[in-house]
C-alpha cells in the first residue's frame, strides 16, 4: 500500500464486475456517500440487451444517479455510469465516452481491460480501478495498466466472491492494492 | 504510442493519401492503431510509419483493419421491428423509395432491410444505396455471401423482429456458406462514399447509419449529421444505432423522434 494513497484525489473509480457481481453493487451503492467528488464507471459484462432495464434497477436505493452511457456522454463527477450492452466503453482526453463495436476481449463486450485501460490512459495517477466477483481473466490486463500509469487497483476479497477465480486471477498475474471486503470497500471509496 | 506519434502517421495519411481521420475517435483510434501494431508485429510505432508512407498496398490493409467493420443481420430486433411495423407502412404510399445505408460495412444490415421491403411487398419500388469507405466490404456486399455458421442467430433474431417465414428460404447454403436470394441483391447499389469528404449524391426517404457515428468525434458527427439532414426529402427517416443520438448537433431540431428506438422523422 502506498504512502499517498488516501491523499490522492481520486479521477475516476472504475468497477468490473462478472458472474456474481451484480450482488455486489446491490449492496455497495446504496452505501455510497451522495454527490461523490468523481465519476464512478461501471463495467460488467451481462447478456446482451436483455436486461435493458440494468440501469434502473441499480439506481433504486442508490444516492448517486446511474446512467446508461450513450456515445459522446460527459464524464461527470457524482454520477454512476453503466456501460451499455454490448459495446466496448472508452474515455476521451476531453472526458467524453466513446463507444466501440469492435471485436470482443476476454469473450466480452464490453471487456473490462478495454475501459480499466481507457482510464488508465486518461486519469493516470487519478484513476482508481475496482475488480469484483467473476469467472473470466478480463480486469487483470487494466489492471497492469492502471498500475504502470500510476494509479490504484482494488480487488474484492476472492473469499467474499460468489465467483473468486476472476479478482483471484489479478491477486496473481496484476499488482493490487487492496483486497476488501464490501464494507471495507464502501468505506475506501467514500473517503477517496 | 504518444498522442503525437498519432497526430503525425494522421497528417502522413491525409498529406500522401487524401484520407483524413483527425477527426475519428481518438481513444478507439488509437486502440485500433496499438493492436495493428501488435498484430502486424511492428518493432516500434516508427516501422509502422515507414510502412504506411511507403508501401501503398499496405495501406489498403491499414484503412481497413483501423476501421471497425462488425456487423450483424437484424441486430437489435426490436429495431427492425419498428421499421416494419411503424415505418415501412408510411413509405409504402410512395410511389418510390430510395433508402440509404451509410457505413454498411459488409451488408448484413442492407439484406436485413431488403428482407422486410420484401416482405411489405415494396422491393420492387424500392433501390438501397449501400456505401462505404472500404472497398473490400462493399465487394462482399455484392456478393451477399455470408457464413452459414450465424444463421442461427440470424434466424433467431429475425424472429424476434417480427419475421414469420422461415429465414432459410431467404438463401441457399453452400460449402458452410449462405448466398443470399439475388432478387435481393438486385436492388442494392454499391458504391464507395466516405462520409468525412464526400458529399450528398442523392435524396432519401430513409438513411440508415448506425455504429459509425460513434467513431467520430461531435465535430464531424455534427457534419455529416447536416449532410444527411440535407439528403432527406422532406418527412424522411433517419436511424442511427442504439447508442447514438442527435442531441449534441444543430440538426436536432429538425427532427423528431418517433419512439424508443433510434428513429427520427424529418419535419421541416
Ligand atoms: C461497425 S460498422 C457498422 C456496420 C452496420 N451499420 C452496423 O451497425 O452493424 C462501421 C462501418 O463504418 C465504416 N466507416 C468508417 N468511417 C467511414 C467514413 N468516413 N465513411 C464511410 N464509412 C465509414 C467502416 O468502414 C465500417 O464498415
Amino acid at each position: 500500500m502506498e504512502e499517498d494513497s488516501l491523499n490522492r484525489p481520486c479521477g475516476a473509480l472504475v468497477i468490473g464486475g462478472s458472474a456474481g457481481s451484480l450482488q455486489v453493487l446491490f449492496q455497495l451503492l446504496p452505501i455510497l456517500k451522495p454527490a461523490l467528488t468523481f465519476p464512478v464507471i461501471l463495467v460488467l459484462h451481462r447478456r446482451n440487451s436483455a436486461d435493458s432495464t440494468l440501469s434502473e434497477v441499480l439506481s433504486s436505493k442508490n444516492q448517486n444517479p446511474v446512467k446508461e452511457v450513450e456515445d459522446k456522454d460527459p464524464v461527470l463527477p457524482g454520477n454512476v455510469y453503466l456501460a451499455p450492452a454490448d459495446y466496448h466503453l472508452l474515455v476521451e482526453r476531453d472526458f467524453t465516452f466513446s463507444l466501440d463495436y469492435s471485436e470482443k476481449v476476454n469473450f466480452s463486450r464490453p471487456s473490462i481491460d478495454v475501459t480499466f485501460e481507457s482510464v488508465a490512459e486518461v486519469y493516470g495517477r487519478l484513476a482508481v480501478a475496482l475488480l469484483l466477483s467473476g469467472a473470466n481473466e478480463d480486469g487483470t490486463k487494466g489492471f497492469l495498466s492502471v498500475k504502470s500509469s500510476g494509479g490504484r487497483t482494488i480487488v474484492q476479497d476472492p473469499e467474499t466472491a460468489q465467483m473468486p477465480f476472476m479478482p483471484h486471477h489479478a491477486i496473481t498475474h496484476s499488482s493490487v492494492d487492496y483486497i476488501l471486503n464490501i464494507t471495507q470497500m464502501a468505506d475506501l471509496i467514500n473517503r477517496l | 504510442m504518444e498522442d503525437e506519434d498519432i497526430d503525425l502517421l494522421l497528417t502522413d495519411l491525409f498529406d500522401l493519401y487524401g484520407y483524413d481521420f483527425t477527426n475519428y475517435s481518438r481513444a478507439s483510434l488509437k486502440r485500433r492503431i496499438v493492436r495493428l501494431c501488435s498484430i502486424d508485429k511492428f518493432p516500434s510505432f516508427a516501422e509502422l510509419r515507414y510502412k504506411v508512407r511507403t508501401d501503398e498496398a499496405y495501406l489498403k490493409r491499414f484503412v481497413e483493419e483501423i476501421t471497425v467493420n462488425v456487423t450483424e443481420m437484424f441486430r437489435d430486433p426490436s429495431f427492425y421491428k419498428s421499421l416494419r411495423e411503424d415505418i415501412l407502412p408510411v413509405l409504402g404510399t410512395k410511389p418510390f423509395i430510395r433508402v440509404w445505408h451509410a457505413g454498411c460495412s459488409t451488408g448484413e444490415e442492407v439484406y436485413s432491410l431488403a428482407i422486410l421491403l420484401k416482405e411489405a411487398n415494396l422491393l420492387r419500388k424500392s433501390l438501397l444505396y449501400a456505401t462505404d469507405l472500404n472497398p473490400t466490404v462493399l465487394e462482399k456486399v455484392r456478393k451477399g455471401i455470408f457464413p452459414l455458421n450465424q444463421m442461427k442467430q440470424y434466424s433467431e433474431s429475425y424472429i424476434a423482429s417480427g419475421g414469420v417465414n422461415d429465414f432459410s428460404t431467404y438463401y441457399t447454403a453452400n460449402y458452410g456458406q449462405a448466398k443470399f436470394d439475388q432478387s435481393l441483391a438486385e436492388k442494392i447499389i454499391i458504391s464507395t462514399h466516405n462520409l468525412v469528404s464526400d458529399g450528398s449524391f442523392n435524396e432519401f426517404d430513409l438513411i440508415l447509419c448506425r455504429n459509425v457515428l460513434i467513431y467520430f468525434d461531435k465535430d464531424l458527427q455534427d457534419r455529416v449529421l447536416k449532410l444527411f439532414d440535407a439528403s432527406l426529402g422532406s418527412l424522411g427517416y433517419l436511424a442511427l444505432g442504439t447508442k447514438e443520438t442527435l442531441k449534441f448537433s444543430v440538426v436536432q431540431h429538425n427532427f423528431k423522434q418517433l419512439n424508443r428506438e433510434k428513429i427520427w422523422k424529418k419535419i421541416v
